[in-house]
């Protein structure tokens, strides 16, 4: 599975590694959910880390599309409410 | 749905979106790796832009610790001389200076990390359109025109999100370079008013080393004289000796005035 984080680049990420990555991913929604920013500083952290370590680096000269995509590593809890509600997301 | 989902999802229709569409699909591959260039055009110059905006405050936090360290040696004079009072406002101004110094080197670090991720980008964007490039030049060759739409589409939208990803984080590093850009000018301001001594200017000079050189001239003045007390009597007994001596200043004293004339004359 390919995983980009924004601002990273794409990652290959072993299937058996998902499972764990969803239950992050699920605390990271559930602190936006709350609007807490701490909590979601921490779940997102944790989150990145789980896929840098699980996966190595997508081959560079590829034009695959990601299967996921993640925030920035130092995207707010506003930003990411952008992303998702899809305003301002591709400047031009 | 997943938070990771639901981001991929509305990223990708985004980028399909910006992505302009030309009724004969090789137009589309051509139109398209003209805005890749335009993208890697505008990256180039996002990265020397943060680097500018990094020197500047690198040279910012020289001026400020020059001045920090010229406070700390008046504070030094100013004990030495007893007066505790100078001595306390010039490490007054250095602490006030020491905190703008810390700032301006997080804000330092900061526009290093910028630097970094957008160079970082401007390699994989770099790397991609070299891709599209092969890959667009293979499409136009080989396939029918329905086989060619599918791999356009599957390279159009490789190359979309990564454009969605570096348009982002030019985005993101112009914003940070922005605000980090309206702090250094009103440093420079200060810099400039004086406020902080620029030390930078040549015969610059504040009034904390005014009043310590007029003390320093003034202990010289009272020493000088307290020297010539000392020896004024066993010297009063050999001035005769010293005749040639006082002899040649008159001369010394008529060149100097001829070459303050000629200053005015020049003036």
């Amino acid at each position: 599975m390919i995983i980009r984080i924004l601002g990273e680049g794409q990652f290959d990420v072993p299937d058996e590694a998902v499972t764990t990555l969803n239950q992050l991913d699920a605390t990271v929604e559930a602190s936006i959910e709350a609007g807490d920013e701490a909590a979601f500083r921490i779940a997102l952290d944790g989150l990145l880390a789980g896929v840098r370590e699980s996966a190595a680096p997508h081959e560079e000269g590829s034009l695959d599309s990601s299967d996921l995509i993640l925030p920035h590593a130092d995207a707010t809890l506003d930003e990411v409410r952008d992303l998702l509600s899809g305003d301002g997301l591709i400047p031009g | 749905m997943s938070l990771m989902k639901r981001i991929s999802l509305i990223f990708r229709s985004k980028a399909n979106t910006a992505l302009d569409r030309a009724e004969d699909p090789r137009q589309t591959l051509d139109y398209s790796y003209q805005r890749q260039q335009d993208l890697l055009v505008k990256v180039r110059r996002g990265v020397a832009d943060v680097a500018t905006s990094r020197k500047r405050v690198e040279l910012q936090v020289n001026q400020l610790e020059a001045q920090a360290s010229k406070l700390q040696g008046q504070a030094e004079k100013a004990i030495s001389v007893g007066r505790e009072d100078l001595a306390r406002e010039a490490l007054t101004r250095k602490s006030g200076l020491t905190s703008q110094i810390t700032d301006l080197k997080t804000q330092h670090a900061q526009l290093q990390g910028e630097e970094e991720k957008l160079t970082l980008a401007q390699q994989r964007l770099q790397a991609k359109v070299e891709a599209f490039r092969t890959r667009k030049e293979t499409i136009k060759a080989t396939y029918t025109a329905a086989e060619a739409q599918t791999k356009i589409n599957e390279a159009m939208s490789g190359i979309g999100e990564e454009m969605g990803d570096v348009g982002m984080a030019i985005q993101r590093a112009e914003d940070k370079t922005a605000q980090m850009q309206a702090r250094a000018g009103a440093i420079d301001e200060l810099l400039a008013s004086g406020a902080l001594d620029d030390v930078t200017q040549p015969g610059g000079s504040d009034d904390i080393s005014r009043e310590l050189d007029a003390l320093s001239s003034g202990s010289d003045v009272e020493a000088e004289l307290a020297r010539l007390k000392a020896s004024s009597q066993p010297q009063a007994i050999e001035a005769a000796d010293d005749g040639d001596i006082l002899q040649g200043e008159p001369e010394q004293a008529e060149s100097a005035s001829d070459a303050t004339t000629t200053d005015e004359g020049r003036a």
